[in-house]
């Protein structure tokens, strides 16, 4: 068993292997392996026995479920109006700068990747990001650069 | 009809209970018909969206003879302009939980879910542990009743309680068609009760403190409280509780920065009220004078006069047609072609009539799509081509 398969049928012992248990499992290939790849979700539809087709339906309707390749960390800025107002474009514009990357893109080394989200939930400390599951709020440029100089030694 | 045009603070909801394990215990030995009468009559209406009655929506569940059923935490918050339902989650917990099992008393569920948004998962690992140990406590006053955490992954519209049901089984959340309602078929096709995260911490309050004390807080129609989320243009924004019935001059009095022109009450897909109808709007489920309701959960965008409307609009429609499902077409084709419209008319190709024609297309929407996202894009839409019209024209 290759690693990919080891971990879908891990995921699939864990949860169950019933249509229900497919966004979790989903949720598990792309905590692991940063997206989901044609073949992740062909191997989670054989291991549930679901069309691969349904699994690939399911997984390109969630926003948080990648299936391009994506960097360890992924960055995602709110765009939504509050964090609009408050500056969201030069926190763009900062990142852009110490990555060399734009909206969409991931770096070479495959470290960051940079998108832009909508509503965080976070408007009344905007403007607001998160990498992976963390939370930055109230961002101005300064403490962006701060923020990825710190993830930069990561 | 009894009307409050002040604005009141109110302490429930963040008020530091430590004797949930009390009126957990007492709440479950009293009778289930007592229970949804006073739930009934203390007029509490759903927090996250319809202001559906949450007693009549349980004495529904309750009903149904169907063995196995569910009672699921709405945590999708996805509202842009709404954040309260994590800060209940953060700090009171408890109430919440406790009144998930005070639900499944009721109705005869069994198990509880939490659909909590992707975009909170930092919430997981605590949220975890106090459910453990909420499901200890249950265990030892021999209460059959377990409570699951199901992650969303980025998508506005699985707040919607139909798609919620869908995306938990496995699928896209694309909303189904009502009826069947939830309390018939919902999860599973079995009876469930959803409800948002602030109504459930509402329905602590009234099986701790009664429902009269509730019923009392408000205005008709519009009982108790309610949590709002102020963001934009305010020196305060933060997260308040506030007596339901106020006019919108004096929250905007409260928390405006002097230069407020105008507020988006009920996020993205509420209403645009400009600075000339603050005196006479209430703000409630239904405000007697306007018309005016909180068609979502108490988000309240403050913009000043630097603002342009014009990006403001077409933020909204950038969030509403990469959010539609994509489901059915008044939706799917009415979000890019008003997106497109409002384009064209800023910047000349299009005359400034056109922008009624867009107001047509919405009202299509609202007749047409589906579910509630289609249906209330109309609503941030007129409200601002109507009160500001000059700012759409090139
Ligand atoms: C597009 C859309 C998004 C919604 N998002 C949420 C949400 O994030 N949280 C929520 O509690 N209700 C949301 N609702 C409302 C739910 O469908 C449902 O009415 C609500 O969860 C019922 O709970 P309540 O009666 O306690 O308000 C949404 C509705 C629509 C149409
Ligand atoms: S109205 Fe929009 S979000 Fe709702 S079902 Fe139709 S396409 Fe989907």
């Amino acid at each position: 068993m290759n690693p990919t398969q080891e971990l879908i049928t891990n995921l699939a012992d864990q949860y169950g292997r019933n249509r229900e248990q497919l966004l979790p499992i989903l949720q598990g290939v792309v905590e692991k392996e940063k997206f989901l790849s044609d073949y992740s979700m062909i191997e989670i539809a054989r291991e549930l026995d679901i069309p691969a087709a349904e699994v690939y339906g399911t997984a390109t309707f969630y926003s948080f479920l990648e299936y391009k390749q994506m960097g360890t960390y992924i960055i995602r800025v709110c765009k939504t109006i509050t964090c609009s107002m408050k500056g969201k474009n030069q926190i763009l514009l900062t990142i852009k700068d110490m990555l060399k990357i734009g909206v969409g893109e991931t770096t070479p080394d495959r470290k960051f990747s940079l998108l832009e989200t909508n509503c965080l939930g976070w408007c009344h400390k905007a403007p607001a990001m998160l990498i992976n599951d963390e939370i930055f709020t109230e961002l101005t440029p300064e403490k962006v650069r701060g923020i990825l100089t710190e993830y930069l030694k990561k | 009809m009894a009307t409050t045009y002040n604005l009141k603070r109110a302490d429930f909801i963040f008020r530091n209970e430590n004797d949930w394990e009390k009126i957990l215990n007492r709440t479950l030995q009293r009778d289930k018909t007592e229970l949804i009468n006073e739930l009934i009559s203390s007029e509490l209406k759903g927090r996250g969206g319809a202001g559906f009655p949450t007693g009549l929506k349980w004495k529904l569940a309750s009903e149904s003879k169907v063995q196995e059923k569910f009672i699921i935490c709405n945590a999708d918050e996805g509202e842009p302009g709404t954040f309260k339902d994590r800060e209940i989650l953060t700090k009171v917990p408890f109430k919440v939980l406790s009144s998930m099992a005070i639900c499944a008393y009721i109705i005869g569920a069994k198990q509880g879910i939490i659909y909590l948004r992707g975009e909170y998962r930092f919430l997981k690992p605590d949220l975890e542990k106090t459910i453990s140990e909420f499901e200890y406590y249950c265990n030892e006053i021999n209460f059959d009743f377990k409570i699951k955490i199901f992650m969303g992954s980025g998508a506005y519209i699985c707040g919607e309680e139909t798609a919620l049901f869908e995306s938990m089984e496995g699928k896209r959340g694309e909303p189904r068609n009502k009826p069947p309602f939830p309390t018939n078929a919902g999860y599973m096709d079995k009876p469930t009760v959803i409800n948002n995260v602030e109504t459930l911490a509402h329905t602590f309050t009234i099986f701790k403190y009664g429902a009269t004390k509730f019923y009392d807080l408000g205005v008709q129609f519009s009982r108790g409280t309610k949590l709002f989320s102020v963001s934009g243009d305010t020196p305060k924004p933060g997260i308040y509780e506030l007596e339901l019935g106020m006019s919108l001059q004096d929250f905007v009095d409260e928390f405006g920065d002097g230069d407020t022109k105008a507020v988006q009450v009920g996020g993205a897909s509420g209403f645009l009220v400009p600075r000339k109808r603050f005196g006479e709007t209430a703000i409630g489920f239904r405000g007697k004078l306007t018309g005016i309701s909180l068609p979502t959960g108490g988000s309240m965008m403050l913009f000043n006069s630097s603002r342009s409307m014009f990006n403001v609009l077409d933020n909204y429609l950038e969030f509403f047609r990469e959010e539609s499902c994509g489901q059915c077409t008044p939706c799917r084709v009415g979000c890019q072609q008003l997106l497109i419209g409002i384009k064209a008319v800023k910047q000349g190709s299009k005359p400034a009539s056109y922008l009624d024609k867009l107001l047509k297309l919405t009202e299509t929407m609202q007749y047409t799509a589906k579910c509630g996202l289609g249906q209330s894009v109309a609503n941030s839409f007129s409200s601002i081509v109507e009160n500001f019209r000059e700012e759409m024209i090139y």
